[in-house]
């Protein structure tokens, strides 16, 4: 058994605050069981106050990097910083926050370091040899691999909402200013459209009636908002909705928004692995679909085998009726 | 004249996997191999680059398969070469590993302008090797793009992230992930696939590339895999029948309720 001299930290980095907030959560879990110390990294311009936030949620330590190269977080400035951080200060586990450009941080600075990244982690625990094991979902959702780092850091992603975000408390900790020489930026940004984003997250909902290729025309999809909003619910969509037809822009999927709702029912939807491993963790799985072979049955809690136009309203119909008398 | 490599990745299919429900283990050895789908968004970008002004496209695959077919389909889309990094001792190789056999095997190829990699593979997802292939070869990068112009020696990519799109410049050579959002592969016709067959794929092995045995498989990886298994399913599966729509409606409906996943 190493003693915690000879442990390395466990670090948390995101440039998203909320996600930010989820990793010091879990790596305060991981640093008390390899009883060593938990600390956050902030880059940025003018960004020290915040080092305060991030203890308060669980962080021992806050290595910050204030720089004006950092603002709006370039990558090679980012890039560099971290990896500086790394080799300087040598932790045992590294998490990122599993965003676009925090999976790419990940990467270049795993490769600069010369180490191993899993990406996308669910299952993050520690191992009877004091490893972290990290589990994830490949093969399009058909399976969980788990595995681990044999080098240091041990680098794993984390996408959002999939470990909690812990309580706030006022709490001491240390702040360590470094200094180092960034790269400047090997890339430009010219221009930036924000996507508009819906009112409330599809991950935050509670129910979801998502709609597959079953959905004739876009209007239709009236049909089912009704039935979203009848529950104070969310409609969704798959992936071939967003690509293929170009109706929407965001699909729930492995490749799309990963969602976990009390009630989730879908509406001519086929079931392909892909889509299924964005709702597997839903906590029931509602089914319409007119093909009884459909393979979103296989996953389903009620199976409805039945013609979507139909049975949507006539469900929206119901429900109305049965939770104003029930 | 543009010199265009494109990554491509020999996927399994995920589509025909089946799990063993007792044991949760995986069947994968008769599911078949196909060309990773966003490596063919990548490949249709270059090959459109191509036909509007002229440049070299040519495919490359590092893997300890046979990825043969996989190249012939990279040939008959319209890539001009491919070339097929194969060595047994590639075996089990993380993305660490992966990455410094493409890289090695791009120095071997010599000068370029581009390298276009799907923004991941289907089959493990993990999104790594174009960002660890670029930091290899020191040069920049642009991941997850959408749309992709190159104006002289300057790339102009838009890319998708969470909550916007970016517009990014880059000089080159660069390298860009290319995500589904950015064309429609095409289909190559009977013609293109015959004359594919024909076309010749230059096959290297670890000692042409003179790479390091302990760099690659699972002595040069950092990842190692412990355990796949297939997620637990555990799902009521009750069929609702009725006589009519709406009674059906009010039969899941009321399923609903008793849940608690209705209502307040």
């Amino acid at each position: 058994m190493k003693t915690m001299s000879q442990r390395g930290e466990v670090w948390v980095f995101s440039e998203n605050r909320d996600l930010m907030l989820e990793l010091l959560g879990k790596g305060s879990e991981l640093a008390q069981k390899l009883q060593t110390k938990l600390a956050a990294v902030l880059l940025g311009r003018g960004v020290e106050k915040g080092a305060k936030e991030f203890m308060g949620y669980g962080a021992h330590k806050v290595y910050v990097v204030d720089n004006p190269m950092l603002e709006n977080s370039p990558s090679e400035p980012y890039v560099s910083a971290l990896t500086y951080l790394a080799s300087q200060y040598k932790p045992e586990i590294f998490l990122f926050g599993s965003t676009r450009r925090g999976k790419e941080f990940a990467s270049r600075v795993a490769t600069r370091v010369e180490t191993g990244c899993v990406p996308d982690c669910t299952h993050l625990s520690i191992d009877g040899n004091g490893r972290l094991l990290m589990g994830r979902v490949v093969y399009g959702g058909n399976a969980v691999a788990t595995q681990f780092c044999r080098v240091n850091p041990q680098i794993a992603t984390v996408p959002p909402r999939v470990f909690e975000k812990p309580a706030y408390k006022e709490r001491q900790g240390e702040i360590i200013k470094v200094e180092t020489k960034l790269e400047e930026p090997r890339t430009e940004v010219v221009e930036v459209k924000e996507i508009e984003a819906p009112k409330v997250k599809i991950e935050e909902a509670k129910v979801v009636v998502a709609g597959g290729r079953g959905i004739e025309k876009k209007e239709d999809f009236k049909i089912l908002e009704e039935l979203a909003e009848t529950l104070g619910g969310q409609v969704a969509y798959t992936r071939p909705l967003c690509e293929d037809r170009k109706w929407f822009t965001d699909w729930v999927g492995l490749s799309g928004h990963k969602i976990k709702p009390a009630l989730y029912i879908g509406c001519g939807i086929s079931g392909v692995i892909q889509h299924v491993a964005g709702i597997r963790d839903s906590k029931i799985i509602v089914a319409i679909n007119k093909d009884p072979e459909a393979p979103i049955f296989e996953i389903a809690d009620y199976k409805v085998i039945g013609d979507l136009y139909e049975i949507v309203p006539a469900l929206a119909t119901a429900l109305k009726k049965l939770l104003k008398t029930g | 004249m543009v010199r265009i490599i494109v990554c491509v990745k020999q996927a399994i299919d995920v589509t025909q996997i089946r799990a063993d429900p007792t044991t949760r283990h995986l069947i994968t050895l008769d599911a078949s191999r196909k060309i990773n789908d966003f490596d063919k968004n990548a490949l249709e970008e270059a090959i459109r680059l191509k036909e509007k002004t002229g440049a070299e496209v040519i495919a490359l695959t590092a893997t300890s398969e046979d990825a043969k077919m996989t190249l012939r389909e990279a040939l008959a889309m319209g890539a001009d070469k491919a070339y097929l990094v194969r060595d047994s001792s590639f075996e089990n190789s993380d993305t660490l590993a992966t990455s410094y056999v493409l890289a090695e095997a791009v120095k071997k190829l010599g000068d370029f302008h581009l390298i276009l990699c799907g923004e991941a593979s289907v089959d493990s997802y993990s999104a790594q090797v174009g960002s660890r292939l670029a930091e290899r070869l020191n040069i920049p990068q642009i991941t997850y793009a959408r749309k992709f112009s190159l104006e002289g020696d300057e790339v102009i990519v838009e890319r998708t992230l969470e909550d916007r799109y970016e517009t990014m410049k880059a000089k080159t050579p660069v390298l860009v992930t290319v995500t589904g959002e950015m064309n429609e592969p095409r289909i190559p016709s009977l013609m293109a696939i015959m004359k594919a067959s024909k076309k010749e794929i230059i096959t290297w092995g670890a000692g042409d590339l003179n790479i390091s045995a302990e760099k690659v498989g699972e002595t040069g990886s950092a990842i190692h895999v412990t355990e796949v298994l297939a997620p637990k399913a555990e799902r009521k599966k009750v069929l609702i029948k009725g006589e009519s729509p709406a009674e059906i409606a009010e039969e899941l409906a009321k399923a609903l309720i008793k849940e608690g996943v209705v209502g307040r």
